[in-house]
Formats: C-alpha cells, sequence, structure tokens
C-alpha cells in the first residue's frame, strides 16, 4: 500500500555507521536498512520509502547526522513520483 | 512494498528544509564515536538550544574528559578543557571572571560523580550561576567501559559482568536528586536521548535551565540519560529499549526542582 508524503530526506550514506537507531525512531515506519548494499565503510544504511512526515525523528536521533529533512509545501500523493 | 525514494540530493518540487545534517554549531563528521552512542544527540541538542535563545557569542563550554571531548575541536562555541571531574570549578573561575559569559559544563557520569564528585556539590551550594550538563550511560566508556557511581543495580559493565550487585559494589547515586535539596539550586532536571519524544523534551529542559542561568537564578545542572551499547554489550538497536526498562527505572526522568515555577 502506498501513502502520501508530506516530507522527504537527504540521507548522507556514507557516513552512516549502520546503527539502526532511526529504524526504531521513525513513527510512520518508512525506514529500512539495506540488506545487500554497503557504504564506503562496509556498513547497511537506511532508505526512504513513500509516506515520510517530516517530523524529524530520525535526524534528532542520528548519532551521526545524516539526515536532512525536507517539508513538502504541497503533499506528494501516494503513487506520484517523488 | 513500495519503491524506495530518491534521497540522494533534495527534492525537486518545493519544500523547506526543516533539518540539516548537522546542527548550527557543530562541523559534520566532528567525531569518532561507535554506532548508536547517545552522546552526538545530547550534545547536539545543547548546542542547538544555545543557538535558539541567541547565546552563541557569549556561551563557553568547559568540557570533562571521555567520549564526548571529541566534540570540542569541532564546535563553533568557545571551549575549555578541564582535568577529570574539574570542569565545575573552572566554570565557576570563568563565570566570576566573565559574568556576561554563558558557561557550561559537559562531564561523563565517571567524570562527574566519581573523578570529581565534590566539585559539582560545592559548585551547586554556592549557587553559582553556571549550568552543569551530566551524560550518564553508566560506564566509563572512553577507559573501558567499567562500572561507575551511577552505574543500576543488575546492569552490565567490565567488571560487574553478572550485573551490579548492592552487597558487592554498593548503591547507584542520583545526582540530581541529590543536587536538587541545595539551597543555591535554581533548576535541576533529567533528560534522555533514547526517542524522539524523550530528546523533544529534553530540549525544553536545557532551555529553561540555559535561560535560568541568563536570568541569574544560581545553580542549573541537567542530567541527561544516553545509551552506550558498546559498553552495556548490546545490539546497537537494543540500546534505547534498555535505557528505558533499566536505567530510567532507577533515574527517573522529569523536572526534579524549578524555582521559577512558583
Amino acid at each position: 500500500m502506498t501513502r502520501e508524503s508530506r516530507g522527504t530526506l537527504v540521507i548522507d550514506v556514507e557516513r552512516c555507521k549502520g546503527c539502526e537507531l532511526c529504524i526504531d525512531a521513525c513513527k510512520p515506519g518508512v525506514l529500512s536498512m539495506t540488506t545487500e548494499s554497503r557504504n564506503d565503510m562496509g556498513y547497511l544504511y537506511p532508505e526512504l520509502e513513500p509516506g515520510c512526515t517530516a517530523c524529524r525523528a530520525c535526524a534528532l536521533i542520528c548519532p551521526d547526522f545524516v539526515f536532512q529533512v525536507w517539508k513538502y509545501d504541497e503533499p506528494v500523493a501516494a503513487g506520484e513520483a517523488a | 512494498m513500495t519503491g524506495v525514494i530518491d534521497t540522494s540530493a533534495p527534492p525537486s518540487r518545493p519544500a523547506r528544509l526543516v533539518d540539516d545534517f548537522a546542527p548550527p554549531l557543530i562541523l559534520p563528521g566532528a567525531h569518532q564515536l561507535c554506532a548508536g552512542c547517545g552522546e552526538p544527540a545530547a550534545i547536539r541538542s545543547v548546542v542547538e538550544m544555545i543557538d535558539e535563545l541567541g547565546l552563541t557569542a557569549r556561551a563557553v563550554g568547559v568540557f570533562g574528559i571521555g567520549c564526548y571531548t571529541s566534540f570540542s575541536p569541532g564546535m563553533d562555541v568557545e571551549v575549555l578543557q578541564a582535568l577529570h571531574g574539574r570542569a565545575p570549578s573552572l566554570a565557576t573561575g570563568l563565570k566570576r571572571v566573565q559574568p556576561r559569559s554563558i558557561v557550561f559544563t559537559v562531564q561523563g557520569d565517571g567524570d562527574m560523580v566519581n573523578e570529581g564528585l565534590q566539585e559539582v556539590i560545592h559548585t551547586a551550594a554556592r549557587g553559582e550561576p553556571v549550568t552543569c550538563i551530566m551524560l550518564n550511560n553508566g560506564v566509563f566508556g572512553e577507559t573501558g567501559g567499567h562500572m561507575t557511581a551511577t552505574t543500576v543495580i543488575g546492569q552490565r559493565t567490565k567488571n560487574s559482568l553478572e550485573g551490579r550487585d548492592p552487597k558487592k559494589h554498593g548503591y547507584p547515586i542520583r545526582m540530581a536528586e541529590m543536587l536538587a535539596p541545595l539551597d543555591g539550586v535554581a533548576y535541576v532536571a533529567r533528560g534522555a536521548t533514547n526517542n524522539a519524544g524523550n530528546i523533544f523534551q529534553l530540549r525544553k529542559m536545557l532551555r529553561s535551565a540555559l535561560q535560568a542561568q541568563a536570568d541569574g537564578l544560581g545553580f542549573t545542572f541537567v542530567e541527561i540519560l544516553t545509551m552506550c551499547p558498546t559498553g552495556w554489550f548490546l545490539q546497537t538497536g537494543e540500546a534505547p529499549d534498555y535505557l528505558e526498562d533499566k536505567l530510567q527505572a532507577y533515574h527517573k526522568v522529569g523536572i526534579i526542582k524549578d524555582v521559577s515555577v512558583p
């Protein structure tokens, strides 16, 4: 099921140490860790699916300052390309 | 499962930035701490509240010795380095010489409670208008993860592998509750960095403490419970729940004293 997105992220995957704190912190549950891809340091990193609310929870808890949070002026409807 | 969104560049649609990578006063990549550490979120909250209150030009940090010390070269706030546990005394001298400055200390539980307990108690009792911030994770993280005076009963550390046993190791010290009854103390609170709700609450506490100092009300103290998955022998993802179940059960989160509220 797709959901509308009120915000989006820029993720600096190269700084991520793969601690997964953002996965539990994300209330809409739209962040998940990669299972195959790794960054240059060798860590798995988070990926975003549609449904972000720009609540900043991931950015606040991230020890490595990996997230940049953007809030859309108009929500992006489910299924529409971001 | 729907498709993954491209997060390599800012969105092309109209949008506003609500949270940049690193906070305004911290250099990106400023630290080399372990994955899953709770201290960067705490330091970030401190500097963001200083920035929000417009106190950046007047703020001076006094750092103790611990993992968090790796932030001191990467911060755009004046920083003084104190010896183990001596940060409150250095902050006292600084505040007396420069009364207009906003002085905050950053210390760990090992630094403040084990190595320099008398410093912070006397500073509080004298009512020095400084803000002491203690990052409490119950282990000496930097020197290998052994037990501190605030380690909770049953917590596993390098030298209490079966869990802290009060018969053998004594009972933990509740710093915030110990300092609150002193007359010179204006504000005491305890926050945590294990989830977004607690971080928002923590930011309000830090804001109140710094404001109380700017208003000259007296000594202010904020204790912050932080995760140390390395020292707790846990997977990084389990540490926030462990903090809630174990540490918060003994060290209760909340505002303990606030003289500005009648």
